[in-house]
């Protein structure tokens, strides 16, 4: 049974992301640390990268402090090692598929595996173009995580099928960023999802509320949330450690 | 191997939302490709408004200056708008049109392709939104205006280096938060597939001419074509026609920048490495770790870190050459081809003139080049005239 597999064992699963070395990465440690403790299920680590095309602004700026901290790949890496020394709260990479092919795909993926990190989630790496890292994923035993948006319409079962780890459902058109609704019927997808695969799912994009987190848990098995963590981070810079806990802690307790 | 591949390039590199609008672009352009309404409507489009087909000029003072292999110009500067950009934005907008798209979006470095769209966009009756990176507004101030004229919105991008690779980044987003009623009107060989195939296709109409008009010209093909590369799109339709013809040296000009030996440069092929981008596998100017470089070109249209993903595989099999000019060597040739023909070329269409300036005096006189004009140079001016320390106002 893979890390990912229990994060949905606990209720529904809180799924928060924040992007490594933002403002540095001695904080990300700090703030990994109060997620786990304030009950995150599994943890959404993001690598900085240049041109983050599938984000808003909000994240795009923390991938611009991330790389501002001198945050590479290895130093994230580095900080992984560090956290699976007493972490067993299971962690993936959010970054985007160039970062993994210049590093060296096996390199990469093996060093993954090695360090601690059940699976991968990379926007712009579609169904289609899946074999592209699918293999060493598989031969490494990392989760090549599948995503499914509200434009999926007639891939999802197709999607679903071959899906491993869990699947993230987009919840709403566009890129990344705080949303004041979620329009999109989550509950369709997920009912189409389950006539294929028992994968769990979790909904992001668009969830900061924990009424909107209560309301997307409860069509699914989790919720993920990225932006309202990042501006926290971003409003408390070194400090944010203490606020981030508490946020997590509130989300987690909305959504159980 | 996914679609859309050129060797190990291509591909469709790019968000789960995008995948059914690409999907749903290519069954379009397969289905009106060969529809033969649609080819008659675009080629009436590109006769009757664009002004097809461009003269094959030649270019005699030229030639004699530089003493040795005779060099023509093929004239996309006169074409409507300004440059090549108009042939695939009008191909674009008609499918869109089809497609029953009411809406354009585009990227744009120099400001020419988005001057197209915004006029493909009026012809047609659509809305129009150009992203362009917030230097290259300052930069191309006067494309800028023209675009509002022609009744687009233009969205400066401030992200990033504010240049072209962002303004495609910021297009990307926008059409993934709307897709329905909205088109990309991508202006270059890259992106995801289809758009490479795409835009090639609607370029090919330049060596589809050109090699015609040498054959009755000169009786031969020529013994090389040159163009400049910043995605690709001119000199990919500059040499599409001519590729299998073995003994036509393809030559594509990368803008150098300070040189291939600094880091203020957009040379892709010559200083990049094979990467994922902006939906495709090719080459791309980025650091150990893939982050994509910030580079450097006083030409705002070939300011880019990519190259489109068949140049990349010409570059593989070793049909096309990619050589380096440097800021220096464009305005030069800007300034030289101005004063020898009367032509001021684009700053862009200026590396390609560079490295025939380079290459005639090396042949002999019988032998015969082909230098794609992608546009005209008269959005340049200002900029040149302050990178020679001249201040001019617009």
């Amino acid at each position: 049974m893979s890390r990912i597999a229990d994060a949905f064992k606990n209720g529904k699963a809180f799924i928060p992301f924040l992007t490594c070395g933002d403002p540095d990465i001695e904080t990300t440690e700090k703030i990994i640390r109060e997620m786990v403790a304030a009950g995150a299920d599994l943890i959404e680590l993001g690598i900085p990268f240049s041109d983050p095309t599938a984000e808003g602004p909000v994240i795009q700026e923390a991938n611009i402090r991330g790389l501002a901290s001198h945050t590479t790949t290895d130093t994230v890496f580095d900080l992984v090692r560090r956290l699976r020394a007493d972490i067993t709260v299971p962690m993936v990479f959010m970054t985007y598929a160039n970062v993994v092919y210049s590093y060296g795909a096996d390199r990469f993926i093996s060093t993954c595996e090695q360090a601690g990190i059940d699976g991968l989630i990379l926007p712009d790496l579609p169904y289609e173009e899946k074999d592209e890292f699918m293999p060493l994923c598989e031969k490494y035993g990392v989760e090549l995580i599948s995503l499914i948006a509200p434009t999926s319409e007639g891939r999802i079962s197709m999607i679903a099928k071959e899906a491993k780890g869990f699947i993230y459902i987009v919840s709403s058109l566009g890129v990344t960023g705080v949303r004041s609704s979620i329009t999109t019927d989550i509950g369709s997808i997920v009912s189409v999802i389950r006539q294929s695969t028992d994968v769990p799912c979790a909904v992001g994009f668009g969830i900061s509320t924990p009424e909107q987190a209560a309301k997307m848990a409860a069509l699914s098995d989790g919720a993920i949330v990225g932006s309202a963590i990042v501006k926290i981070i971003a409003k408390y810079g070194r400090k944010a450690p203490k606020y981030v806990g508490e946020y997590v802690r509130s989300m987690k307790d909305a959504i159980r | 191997m996914s679609k859309g591949r050129f060797g190990v390039h291509g591909g469709q590199y790019i968000p789960e939302t995008l995948m059914n609008a690409v999907i749903e672009l290519e069954e379009a352009y397969n289905h009106y490709r060969n529809d033969p309404d649609f080819v008659r409507e675009l080629d009436e489009l590109l006769a009757e408004y664009a002004g097809r087909p461009s003269n094959l000029y030649y270019a005699k003072r030229l030639t004699e200056t530089l003493g040795g292999a005779k060099i023509y110009l093929k004239r996309e500067d006169l074409n409507h708008t300004g440059s090549h950009k108009i042939n695939n934005v009008l191909g674009q907008a008609l499918l869109a049109r089809k497609m029953g798209k009411t809406r354009l979006i585009a990227e744009t470095g120099a400001g020419q392709h988005g001057v197209a769209t915004a006029t493909a966009a009026a012809l047609m009756g659509m809305e129009c939104v150009v992203f362009m990176g917030e230097e290259d507004t300052k930069r191309q101030a006067l494309n800028v205006y023209r675009m509002k004229l022609l009744g687009a919105d233009v969205i400066p991008v401030k992200s990033g280096t504010a240049t072209l690779k962002d303004a495609v980044s910021e297009a990307m987003r926008e059409w993934t938060s709307r897709i329905d009623d909205t088109h990309y009107c991508l202006g270059s060989v890259m992106g995801p597939h289809p758009f490479p195939t795409i835009v090639r296709d609607f370029q090919a109409v330049i060596s589809k001419e050109s090699r015609e008009q040498i054959l009755k010209k000169e009786g031969r093909l020529p013994d090389a074509v040159i163009a400049c590369v910043g995605g690709g799109s001119n000199a990919i339709g500059s040499f599409y026609n001519f590729i299998n013809d073995e003994g036509v040296r393809l030559i594509g000009c990368e803008a150098a920048g300070r040189g291939i030996d600094t880091f203020e440069t957009a040379a892709t092929i010559n200083t990049g490495r094979l990467g994922i981008f902006h939906g495709m596998k090719s080459y791309f100017c980025q650091n150990e770790y893939g982050q994509i470089a910030p580079v450097y070109s006083i030409s705002a249209g070939l300011d880019y870190p990519g190259v489109g993903p068949e140049h990349a595989y010409l570059h593989d099999i070793g049909r096309a050459e990619y050589v380096a000019i440097t800021d220096d060597e464009a305005v030069n040739a800007f300034e030289f081809l101005s004063r020898t023909e009367g032509i001021i070329p684009a700053i862009e269409s200026a590396h390609a003139v560079a490295y025939a300036m380079k290459l005639a005096p090396t042949m002999d006189k019988d032998k015969i080049i082909i230098v794609t004009i992608s546009g005209r140079g008269d959005k340049d001016c200002a900029a040149i005239a302050r990178y020679k320390g001249v201040e001019i106002y617009e």
